[in-house]
């Protein structure tokens, strides 16, 4: 069953990637589908960026990774270049986590 | 080089360390479920943290093969709506198309944005290999390893992944326009589902929230 589940998982994740670029490839979509894929970015990145902070399986929480994801986004506001941010971030987490 | 493939390449360079970090993380708590070889090929062949995760979520909490299959593929729906926007933007046979949206992960989608819905081919092929080898070698070095090792969840390596989404979402917010209003939308609607709904729907839901560009900007 193991090997049933690997298979389903690479074929569908696969399939999901592959149909829109197989079938839409080139087209010009119309208008307001042109707005809805302008905005499919910071929508997507925005849910990934609360349920990476905030998230414990299902719970909501506020911990360590607050700190640090709160002084990355500060240090982004007045653009201090990533990798710095990363770096900044990551030591707050350890150090938040080390004191707690 | 092109500059889309060096900046993709120093891109997934800075991602390489973390996405092992998680690929040994997710070595070291499926191995003792699913045994050391199948997780090995799992991360081979899938390449997804979010489904990966997902399926082995279900199974440790004792769901069938069936359920953890569903929520994994649930956690991965967002790849279909991203396909279709990426779509446009790719030119070449429908083989090299479907190739080109084989190798779309998160990071490589946004690192690709151009915005106004175009986005860079090249930007994704080439972050591809870095973080395609993170996520395998850490695997393999994290299922191996299952017995003696901690999960480095602990380092705090894990805060690397929503601040580096941060640093591609800050850009586009500071674009005129609507990012900002579904941003906030985004962040709600994603909180409010996490105690509720199965993994992965709650960043599909945020992802979601991008139909209200379907309403004419005012």
């Amino acid at each position: 069953m193991t090997w049933v589940l690997v298979l389903v998982l690479a074929t569908g994740t696969i399939a999901l990637k592959v149909v829109g670029p197989t079938l839409a490839g080139g087209v010009e979509p119309p208008q307001a589908l042109t707005r809805v894929i302008a905005l499919l970015t910071p929508a997507l990145l925005t849910g990934l960026v609360v349920t990476s902070t905030f998230s414990s399986g299902h719970d909501l929480v506020i911990d360590a990774r607050a700190a640090g994801v709160g002084l990355g986004l500060v240090l982004l506001l007045i653009r201090v270049p990533l990798v710095v941010a990363l770096i900044a971030a990551s030591v707050v987490v350890a150090v938040v986590r080390m004191l707690t | 080089m092109s500059s889309s493939k060096a900046r993709a390449v120093r891109a997934s360079a800075t991602l390489a360390l973390p996405t092992a970090a998680l690929g040994v993380t997710f070595g070291v708590l499926a191995a003792p479920v699913l045994g050391a070889g199948p997780v090995i090929v799992m991360s081979a062949v899938v390449w997804s943290g979010a489904a990966q995760f997902g399926a082995l979520t279900v199974l440790t909490g004792g769901g069938g093969v069936a359920l953890a299959a569903g929520t994994a593929l649930l956690a991965n729906a967002r790849f279909l709506p991203m396909g279709f926007a990426f779509a446009p933007s790719l030119s070449g046979s429908p083989l090299r198309r479907a190739l080109a949206g084989m190798l779309v992960v998160d990071a490589s989608f946004a690192l690709a944005h151009r915005g106004e819905g175009r986005f860079d081919a090249e930007v994704v092929v080439w972050s591809a290999p870095l973080q395609y080898a993170g996520w395998v070698l850490g695997t393999v070095v994290g299922a191996l390893g299952a017995s003696t090792l901690a999960d480095p969840g602990s380092w705090g390596l894990d805060v690397l992944f929503p601040v580096f989404y941060l640093g591609l979402l800050v850009p586009e917010l500071r674009t005129a326009g609507r990012q900002l209003v579904v941003a906030a939308t985004a962040a709600v609607v994603a909180l409010a589902l996490v105690p509720v709904t199965p993994e992965g729907v709650p960043v599909l839901a945020a992802a979601a929230t991008a139909l209200l560009g379907l309403k004419d900007a005012a």
